[in-house]
């Protein structure tokens, strides 16, 4: 009888672990932004995404078994002025209408020491695959966590303004993307 | 009338700034009007960078001419103008001066709140005193256009009263400012 219930309590034990873990897994998208800076004439220009999506699975005791897929509603630019958004959403530069979304998927998490990692995946802009590092830090409170990174893109290699803007002259090649993604933990697991 | 002639000319400095101004003055106001309708092209981002830079050399300038003049004394208006002509000009030249500080500033300004920082020459970030904020940016956009045709309409009527004294007057007001030909002309009427 005592071997049951001790067999039983183990049982339970096994079973309320999974339970306890903390894995981060639901985006807290009204908390998380998505914006990346550029440089027209040598000066910084400030703008993001006000649409996104992400699903994200990042398990502090396995980071690198992480994995994030994020699409980007490029319709939701903010590229600093109603002038700019409205010609950033044309054919030169996202083709929105052909190309509404971008897409990162991630293939790799590594480890950088403290609380620092990178994300390694497969960036999709305008039909345009490119294989993309973004470092990002992890900063876990209780039952939410936040995840900030970047990385810089060339816009070049999305086709991100062709024609006459293909010239770097005005609008540089690099981009720079920050991400701060809130996470928290969804109460069903997986 | 010609005492002391040394007194009758502005100096070469003062000459030289007041046309490298007047020309400034003009090709921004000129450039500020096309560009506003442009369709956005990076030609229009160039031209904007342009006037920006115009504009951050222009209020240079006048910083100069005005620790110029704070330290070469102008010559003094010919006693045959009329004491409230004399002091109408006093007027304008000084709104001009006034102009010519407010309407950079507000192009300055109204740059910072529409999310744009002024780098002058694509190099030397003018920091930002406004932050980006669309309601102000189009108010101080508003305020430079109307501050601009102020000054324009003050530049037209210092033209005409400089070309109407020197048709009609037959006083030196235009001569003492003209850049080199002033030396000539006086040069002419002493031979007379």
């Amino acid at each position: 009888m005592k071997h049951i219930r001790l067999l039983g309590l183990l049982v339970l034990t096994v079973m309320a672990l999974p339970a306890q873990a903390t894995v981060f897994n639901t985006v807290q998208l009204d908390k998380s932004r998505l914006g990346f800076t550029f440089k027209e004439m040598g000066v910084a220009i400030k703008g993001g995404f006000s649409r996104f999506n992400a699903q994200l699975n990042f398990d502090p005791a396995k980071p690198t078994a992480a994995s994030a897929v994020i699409d980007v509603d490029l319709a939701s630019v903010d590229a600093g002025s109603p002038d700019a958004n409205d010609e950033v959403a044309g054919k030169l530069w996202f083709d929105t209408k052909a190309f509404p979304h971008a897409r990162f998927v991630s293939s790799a998490v590594h480890a950088l020491g403290g609380n620092r990692y990178e994300a390694i995946g497969t960036l999709t802009i305008k039909g345009r695959s490119r294989t993309i590092a973004a470092p990002f830090t992890y900063a876990g409170q209780g039952a939410t966590a936040r995840f900030d990174g970047g990385f810089t893109l060339k816009r070049a290699d999305f086709a991100i303004g062709e024609g006459e803007w293909a010239d770097f002259s005005t609008v540089a090649n690099e981009v720079q993307v920050a991400f701060q993604i809130q996470a928290g933990q969804s109460a069903a697991r997986k | 009338m010609k005492t002391g002639t040394t007194n009758t000319r502005y100096t070469r400095t003062a000459i030289a700034l007041h046309w490298l101004m007047a020309v400034l003055i003009l090709g921004t106001f000129g450039v500020g009007l096309y560009m506003h309708g442009l369709h956005l092209s990076p030609f229009k981002l160039r031209i904007y960078s342009w006037h920006k830079w115009a504009g951050v050399t222009a209020f240079l300038l006048l910083l100069v001419r005005l620790a110029w003049r704070a330290t070469h004394r102008p010559p003094a208006l010919p006693l045959s103008i009329s004491l409230w002509q004399r002091q109408a000009a006093h007027a304008g030249h000084g709104l001009l001066y006034l102009l010519m500080i407010a309407v950079p500033l507000t192009g300055w300004l109204m740059s910072s709140a529409k999310g744009f920082q002024t780098v002058y020459f694509g190099v030397l970030p003018i920091p930002d005193l406004l932050a980006k904020n669309k309601e102000l940016g189009d108010q101080l956009a508003a305020v430079h256009e109307w501050l601009n045709y102020t000054m324009i309409a003050l530049v037209a009527g210092h033209a005409a009263a400089a070309v109407k004294h020197h048709l009609f007057d037959h006083d030196d007001v235009l001569i003492r400012m003209a850049p080199g030909l002033g030396r000539r002309l006086k040069n002419e009427e002493e031979q007379k």
